[in-house]
C-alpha cells in the first residue's frame, strides 16, 4: 500500500518537475551547458593522454548527482513547506515513506537523466572514454547510487534547517557552486592548496568527484592523484559513513509546515 | 456514540503570550459548529492543535475518540476520517483539477468519486485546467474537494471563504449544507457574521484566547431577549419606540392610522451589534 502510494507520489512529482520550464533547465540543461563552457575553453592536456576537459566531464557527472538530489530538494523542499503543500499531505493519511519514495522516484529520473546527457556529449565533443570493463561499469554504478542516495538524504536534511523557501536558492547554490570549486571539478584537485584539500576532503563531493575519475581516466592517472591512488575503499566507506548521517540528519530536521 | 470533539481548557502560549487561553467546547456529530472571533483571537491555533499540527501547552482534547496531540502510529487511520482545509495555500500550481483530485482519492480507504466531488464543489469545466489558472474561488473550492475526497466524520474549514464574492459565497455555503445534510461533522473558523449565522446549528464567540459565549445564532448575546425598536412616520417625522412587545404595540399604533404605518420597521440588535459588543468593538 505505501509502495504504491509511493510510486503514485513519484509520478505527481515527476509531472510538477517536467511542467516548470524553469527548473527542467536548470536542473537537467545547467550541467552540460557548463560542461561546453568549461570543456571548450580548457582544451589543454594535464597528463600523458588526459585533457582538461576530459578531467571535468568526470567532475561534472560527480556534480549532476549532487544536483539532482541535494540541490534540487534542499530547494524545493522549502518551497514545498512554504506554499502549504507539505502541510496539506501530513492532514491526509498517507504515510511520510511515500512521499520519500515519490522524492527519491524523482531524483532518480533527473539523475539518470543527466548522466546520460553527460556521458553522451562528454563522449562526443570532449573524448570522454566510456568505461572499457565490467568492473568499471560495475563501480561506476555502485558510485552513482551511492552517490545519489547521499545527496538525497542531505538535501532533505538541509531542507529542514532552511526557513524559508525564497531564500533556499540563495542558500543552496553558493554551497554548492564552493564545494565544486574546492571539490576537484572546476580545478584539478592536486594543484589546489592542501588546507583546501583537507577541507573539502571532509565532505562527500570531493570523494565522488575521485571514484568518477577512477572510472573515466585512465587508470594509470592513479598515480596523479594526492594519495597516488584511487583509494576507491576509502571512498565507499566516507560514501556510506555520509549515508548514515545524512539519513539521521533528514530524519532529525524534516519539518512539514513553517512553525 | 461520543462527541464528535471534545476540548476541556486547553491552552497554548507563544513567547509568554497566550494565544488560547482556556478553551473548552463539545462538538455533537453531524453539526455545524462556527468559531467565530477577530484576527488573532486564537482561531487558527485552537483548530489546529485539533487537527493535530500544533502542539498544545495543557489540556485535554478528543476528535473522534483520540488524542490529536499523541497519535504515534495510530495517526493515519485517524487521519482517514478527518478532512482538513486549510488556510491560503498555493501548492501543486502545475497539476489539474483532475489529476489532483484522483490523486488525492488514492490516499483514503472509502474515497468519494473524485469526478463527483469535482461536480459537487462546481470545478467540472476547470477539470483539465491547471491549478495556477485558477480564480480565488475556485482555488477554495478545490481546496475543500480535497478535505471532502476521503468521506471524512468531521470537516475543518479555517476561514474558507476569505477573498470570495458574494455569489461565490452563497454557493459555497450550500455546498457546506449539502455536506452536513450528509451527516458530515464540521467545524468552521470565519471571521464572517453572516456566514456562521447562514451556517452554524451553534456558535463560539472567541477573543483573545478565551470563550466569550457559546449559543445558536440565534440567541447569541440575549439576541431573541433584546427589545425591539418600532420605527414609523408620523406628523412628518420619524417616531421610534423602545418595545419589549411588539406586536401588541404595532397594532396599537396601527389603530390610530386606520390601516398602514408609513414607512413602518421592527429591528432587534443585529448579530453584529451584539458581536461587537461582544468582543469590546463598541463602547
Amino acid at each position: 500500500m505505501t509502495f504504491r502510494l509511493g510510486l503514485l507520489r513519484g509520478n505527481i512529482e515527476i509531472k510538477q518537475f517536467l511542467r516548470q520550464r524553469e527548473s527542467v533547465i536548470f536542473t537537467l540543461f545547467f550541467p552540460v551547458l557548463l560542461l561546453f563552457i568549461f570543456g571548450s575553453v580548457f582544451k589543454d592536456k594535464i597528463a600523458p593522454g588526459v585533457t582538461f576537459s576530459q578531467y571535468f566531464v568526470a567532475g561534472m557527472i560527480a556534480s549532476g548527482l549532487v544536483n539532482s538530489g541535494f540541490q534540487q530538494l534542499a530547494i524545493n523542499i522549502p518551497i514545498e513547506r512554504d506554499n502549504g503543500a507539505l502541510k496539506r499531505l501530513r492532514g491526509t493519511p498517507m504515510s511520510p515513506i511515500a512521499f520519500f519514495i515519490g522524492k527519491a522516484i524523482l531524483v532518480f529520473l533527473s539523475m539518470i537523466i543527466q548522466v546520460i546527457m553527460l556521458l553522451v556529449f562528454g563522449a562526443i565533443f570532449f573524448h570522454l572514454h566510456l568505461p572499457h570493463s565490467g568492473a568499471l561499469w560495475l563501480r561506476f554504478t555502485w558510485l552513482v547510487l551511492l552517490g545519489s542516495a547521499c545527496s538525497t538524504v542531505l538535501g532533505i536534511a538541509l531542507a529542514g534547517a532552511i526557513k524559508s523557501g525564497r531564500g533556499a536558492p540563495a542558500v543552496v547554490s553558493p554551497f554548492v557552486i564552493v564545494l565544486q570549486f574546492i571539490s576537484g571539478v572546476f580545478f584539478i584537485f592536486s594543484s589546489l592548496p592542501s588546507w583546501m584539500q583537507q577541507f573539502s576532503a571532509l565532505f562527500p563531493l570531493k570523494w565522488l568527484t575521485q571514484g568518477m575519475r577512477s572510472v573515466f581516466l585512465p587508470a594509470n592517472f592513479a598515480s596523479q592523484e594526492v594519495a597516488h591512488s584511487w583509494e576507491i575503499g576509502k571512498i565507499a566507506l566516507i560514501l556510506a559513513a555520509w549515508l548514515v548521517a545524512g539519513t539521521f540528519l533528514a530524519m532529525r530536521s524534516f519539518k512539514w509546515s513553517r512553525q | 456514540m461520543s462527541a464528535a470533539i471534545e476540548v476541556l481548557d486547553l491552552r497554548k502560549s507563544y513567547g509568554g503570550q497566550e494565544a488560547v487561553a482556556g478553551i473548552s467546547l463539545t462538538i455533537e456529530r453531524g453539526e455545524i459548529y462556527a468559531i467565530l472571533g477577530p484576527n488573532g483571537a486564537g482561531k487558527t491555533t485552537t483548530v489546529e492543535i485539533l487537527e493535530g499540527f500544533r502542539t498544545r501547552d495543557s489540556g485535554s482534547v478528543l476528535v473522534l475518540g483520540a488524542d490529536p496531540g499523541s497519535l504515534g502510529i495510530h495517526g493515519s487511520a485517524w487521519r482517514n476520517r478527518i478532512g482538513i482545509v486549510l488556510q491560503s495555500t498555493s501548492d501543486a500550481a502545475e497539476l489539474t483539477v483532475a489529476e489532483t483530485v484522483h490523486h488525492f482519492s488514492h490516499y483514503y480507504s472509502k474515497p468519494k468519486d473524485p469526478d463527483a466531488v469535482i461536480e459537487l464543489v462546481g470545478l467540472t469545466e476547470k477539470r483539465d485546467a491547471k491549478i495556477r489558472t485558477l480564480s480565488g474561488g475556485q482555488r477554495r473550492r478545490l481546496d475543500v474537494a480535497l478535505g471532502i475526497i476521503g468521506s471524512p466524520e468531521i470537516l475543518f474549514l479555517d476561514e474558507p471563504t476569505t477573498g470570495f464574492d458574494p455569489e461565490a459565497r452563497r454557493a459555497f455555503w450550500e455546498l457546506i449544507l449539502a455536506l452536513k445534510a450528509e451527516g458530515t461533522t464540521i467545524l468552521l473558523t470565519t471571521h464572517y457574521l453572516d456566514e456562521a449565522e447562514a451556517l452554524a446549528d451553534r456558535v463560539a464567540v472567541i477573543n483573545a484566547g478565551k470563550i466569550v459565549e457559546i449559543a445558536t445564532p440565534e440567541t447569541l448575546g440575549g439576541r431573541h431577549l433584546a427589545k425591539a425598536t418600532i420605527s414609523w412616520s408620523e406628523n412628518g417625522a420619524t417616531q421610534k419606540q423602545i418595545s419589549e412587545n411588539p406586536t401588541h404595540d404595532v397594532i396599537e399604533i396601527a389603530a390610530r392610522f386606520n390601516g398602514d404605518i408609513p414607512e413602518l420597521t421592527v429591528t432587534r440588535p443585529s448579530l453584529e451589534d451584539i458581536y461587537l459588543t461582544m468582543i469590546g468593538g463598541r463602547e
